[in-house]
């Protein structure tokens, strides 16, 4: 308990200490400051109830009362701020005002009703949670500390400065908006603290409000025309999310059937009386994860600097979408509806999967692949079995490491190379090895054995053909699955492809990577691998005994998901030789001749141009593969919509009927 | 884990790469005799690799070794997995992460016809992927399990059940043995538009590895097509095999090269034509 309000509090106090730095450089150090205490603190919980049930805290009568007024005042305060940065949307965003009304006004019909339901147990802890604060510590404190520097030079590019980042400047007072934008930050990782820990639906609610308000903020930070724009697009499409999610708390205070705030209770009630709530929350769930129809919020926060996109992408913000999914999957176990949200995802997962083929820069790519990977957590989460609740959180934790890994990656490299475009990146591993070398990481993680990604997918295998809900439906899933993960494999290694080419040009480097962005970026690379390594570690310390708690209240079928230790050793025996072969090639390397390659005529610049037939001097080119005239993005992303929307709407009718 | 499952597997790593030069020996016979040549004598592929050995090595960058390593290592695996009657999913994942690593070592090189060749491969490998990954599904419903040691034991009829799997594997294994009409990755004959694709620029004892490399592939996929027939016994179910094998050679021998993109077409839809609707169907034939 004290532990939940320590990482909730000081996260809130931390971000405020940050904010009144009197200097860059005192800022500096409060912000790493705060990420160690934030990680020890998640560490310190995670030993204290890794491998054990969850706990419920009651709060005393006085306390608690206090705590609804405040976060109803809190709720009220966040709609009214809203609004008043309402006051730059355009015509057509209309709707955006309307939306906040409308959640508020169902918001207080709830909480404001004379008979509401009592919440007992306020806060919990159990091991997925535990988890995921893991992840929100160390994951989103890492970008923090990445964003130091990156925030640094960001500002100095914008004042038109060439390199910052001298001792002087460390003096100077730090702009209004950066130390603004660290409070959010750290305000965005509080509300993520609020959303894994709280069991009150209506303070998680608040919490879940709190992470929009910031990602709209954060995605508009740069006060560009198309920054605020994409940053009203976020906010209306996570409002209509939030919208769906009030009306699960309206429903849950007056509407027939169970009658419930905590959080618990809501899945213990199981798909005969909790479906309908939980077919609203899900809706916000999927609007948050940034799931088809509402994918493109996600896509447009591209403009937000790379921190944001590393912090939305892995640690926060769609996490919290498929966090809240995941806990309501027991009841969407065996249903019709479950069996659509899958499909929602399976969709999503294969169309994201498609047009990602079609992207140069390489942000996008990331964005698509991070959507792509939500839609197979979704795709888990939907089936609601003990097997893909435990693909779905181990694919959580390798996603989250491996993407906020490579988000960074690319930031840093943009800053170096100046550009995010993936044909630039050509012959990385020998322009900036460091850099890329993480880059190769975070993408072997991302998609190829032995590394975590593979193994959810095999469970996915695995799990959706043991599924029973009508016939064919487990087929369909993994059938999609299939074919989604073809298209990811064509990618990521086309993009490793450049990473590894010799380059054609000398083209010298000598800017170091700063101090701080290279903490971040070594100690992410590092999580990789030992999550990789260790992940039978991390499957029963958390994993099981959450599937197991479950399956003990007789929510989910119980199942033996222990690995065979064949596979597991299988598995190690494909890391350690990952590792080992490098590390054999460095220590003996095999000395062969150096030519430049093959131009069928005689090379003259090495292989950057060539002697051709009629004797003049050639310049060689060559381009990845984009396949745009084969994957048409804009209309798989109409199909991809118009399916995923109207799956969305039957599962909503569907359940309300 | 039965003692002689390890033997089998250690004897995959050993005997391996000879079984695969034999079926290369005898690939290349074949086709002679269908173009009416005499043709190498079947120890030949053996002959070329000693030699490649002999020769210098000639590189653009020193990390395409590192590379093929990788691809020679996760090739081994994959075998070793499959025959040790493991998991069959398991050794699928590690035969496609080979495959990656040879693309890298060719994407290393940069030379624009390796290029090429590796994107070329790439585009196969997201043709024929699904279809791969339809088979351990297919082997999961009937048997229960992905265990390749299961799917031996498994029922009679299987093969049977499975008819469509096994049509589109035959499809897939045409692309995945890098034969004609799907060879457009790495040409075999010189003087074409792509020289030697992939292995342009790989020479002497890296181009040796690459075929190696091939001839555990070889194995693999010999082994893939055994497990259709595999409850049979092995006197029938090998020589089955053997002639599915080899009809490939013809399959090569009477065709002209596809685009890349009619391949991945013809390859997705026979997945979905024969594979997809061999699993829907499965309920209804068991």
């Amino acid at each position: 308990m004290y532990l939940i309000s320590f990482l909730l509090l000081f996260s809130l106090l931390a971000g405020l200490a940050i904010a009144a730095a009197p200097s860059v450089g005192v800022q500096a150090r409060r912000i790493r400051f705060s990420v160690g205490a934030l990680a020890l603190a998640s560490v310190v919980l995670a030993l204290l109830h890794a491998h054990s049930g969850p706990e419920f805290y009651a709060l005393s009568e006085g306390l608690a009362h206090v705590l609804d007024w405040l976060f109803m005042l809190g709720g009220l305060g966040l709609a009214v701020l809203l609004l008043y940065f309402c006051r730059r949307i355009k015509g057509y965003e209309w709707y955006i005002p309307a939306l906040i009304v409308v959640q508020t006004g169902l918001m207080l019909y709830a909480e404001l009703s004379s008979e509401h339901p009592r919440v007992e147990h306020a806060f919990y802890v159990d091991s997925f949670s535990v988890l995921m604060a893991l992840i929100i510590a160390i994951v989103g404190g890492l970008i923090c500390v990445h964003a130091i520097r990156y925030m640094h030079d960001y500002h100095a590019h914008a004042a038109g400065q060439h390199e910052a980042g001298d001792l002087d400047r460390s003096q100077q007072r730090p702009e209004r908006s950066r130390s603004l934008f660290f409070f959010m930050l750290f305000l965005f990782l509080a509300a993520m603290f609020g959303i894994v820990f709280a069991n009150n639906l209506l303070w998680l609610f608040f919490f879940w409000e709190v992470t929009t308000l910031c990602s709209f903020w954060l995605i508009s930070y740069s006060r560009t025309d198309e920054a605020i724009r994409n940053g009203f697009r976020a906010l209306g499409f996570n409002l209509i999310g939030g919208v769906s999610f009030a009306a699960a708390i309206v429903w849950l205070t007056h509407g027939p059937g169970l009658r419930t705030w905590e959080l618990d209770q809501l899945v213990a009630g199981g798909s005969a009386l909790a479906l309908i709530p939980a077919v609203l929350i899900a809706v916000a769930g999927l609007s948050k994860s940034a799931q088809m129809p509402f994918s493109s919020w996600l896509l447009g926060a591209m403009v937000a600097p790379t921190p944001v996109s590393a912090l939305l992408h892995s640690s926060t913000m769609v996490k919290a979408g498929v966090f809240i999914l995941i806990k309501l999957s027991p009841v969407f176990h065996d249903t019709f509806a479950g069996l659509l949200l899958s499909l929602i995802g399976g969709l999503t997962f294969l169309v994201t999967s498609l047009v990602a083929v079609n992207q140069r820069n390489a942000k996008l790519v990331l964005a698509y692949s991070t959507i792509a990977n939500l839609g197979l957590i979704v795709m888990c989460a939907g089936v609601g079995t003990a097997a893909t609740m435990w693909a779905a959180i181990l694919l959580i934790l390798f996603h989250a490491v491996a993407k906020a890994l490579l988000f960074l990656a690319v930031g840093t490299t943009e800053h170096l190379i100046g550009s995010r475009d993936i044909e630039d990146m050509e012959g990385l591993v020998y322009r900036r090895p460091a850099i890329a070398a993480m880059l190769l990481v975070g993408m072997l993680g991302m998609f190829l054995a032995p590394f975590g990604m593979l193994l959810g997918k095999y469970t996915c295998f695995q799990a959706f053909l043991s599924m029973d809900v009508m016939w064919g439906d487990g087929v369909l899933l993994a059938v999609i699955l299939a074919f989604g993960s073809a298209p990811t494999l064509f990618f990521w290694s086309k993009w490793m492809g450049k990473l590894v080419a010799m380059p054609r040009h000398a083209q010298p480097s000598e800017v170091p990577i700063p101090r701080d962005e290279a903490i971040a970026l070594v100690a992410l690379t590092l999580l990789t691998y030992v999550a990789c390594a260790l992940f039978p570690l991390a499957d029963t310390a958390f994993v099981i005994p959450y599937t197991d708690f479950l399956a003990s209240l007789g929510l989910i079928p119980a199942s033996n998901l222990a690995m065979p230790w064949e596979t597991i050793t299988l598995m190690s025996l494909m890391l350690a030789g990952l590792f080992l072969m490098p590390l054999a090639f460095w220590l003996r390397p095999p000395h062969f001749t150096e030519v430049s390659g093959y131009l069928s005529g005689a090379n003259v610049d090495g292989s950057a141009s060539y002697r051709g037939a009629m004797g003049v001097e050639r310049v060689v080119e060559s381009r990845g593969y984009y396949l745009s005239g084969f994957i048409r993005e804009g209309t798989m992303v109409r199909v991809g919509l118009f399916g995923c929307g109207s799956l969305m709407l039957v599962m909503l009718m569907g359940a309300v009927l | 884990m039965k003692p002689y499952a390890w033997s089998l597997a250690f004897a995959f790593i050993l005997v391996g790469p000879l079984l695969g030069a034999l079926l290369a020996g005898v690939d290349r016979r074949l086709t002679a005799r269908m173009q009416s040549r005499k043709g190498p004598p079947i120890l030949q592929p053996i002959y070329d690799v000693l030699k490649l050995f002999e020769k210098d090595t000639l590189v653009v960058t020193q990390l395409q070794t590192l590379y093929l390593w990788g691809f020679l290592f996760f090739m081994v695996i994959a075998g070793f997995i499959l025959f040790l009657g493991s998991d069959l999913l398991l050794s699928l994942f590690a035969l496609t992460v080979s495959g990656i690593f040879l693309c890298l070592a060719a994407y290393a090189t940069n030379s624009p016809y390796s290029n090429i060749g590796s994107s070329r491969e790439l585009m196969l490998m997201m043709a024929y992927e699904p279809m791969l990954i339809m088979v351990p599904l297919g082997f999961f419903l009937v048997t229960g399990s992905f265990r390749v040691s299961d799917i031996i034991a498994g029922s009679p009829w299987q093969v049977l059940q499975l008819l469509g799997i096994l049509v589109g594997f035959l499809f897939v294994l045409t692309i995945k043995l890098r034969k004609s009409p799907f060879d457009l990755s790495s040409s075999h004959h010189g003087h074409q538009e792509l020289v030697q694709g992939m292995t342009t620029d790989l020479s002497g004892s890296d181009l040796a590895i690459v075929e190696i490399g091939h001839w555990y592939e070889n194995v693999i996929l010999l082994g893939w097509l055994y497990l259709f027939f595999a409850p049979w016994g092995p006197w029938i179910a090998l020589p089955i095999s053997f002639v599915l094998f080899f009809a490939e050679v013809l399959v090569d021998n009477t065709n002209a090269r596809l685009k890349w993109s009619s391949t991945l077409k013809a390859s997705w839809l026979m997945t979905g034509v024969f594979g997809v609707t061999n699993l829907l169907l499965l309920p209804v034939i068991s």
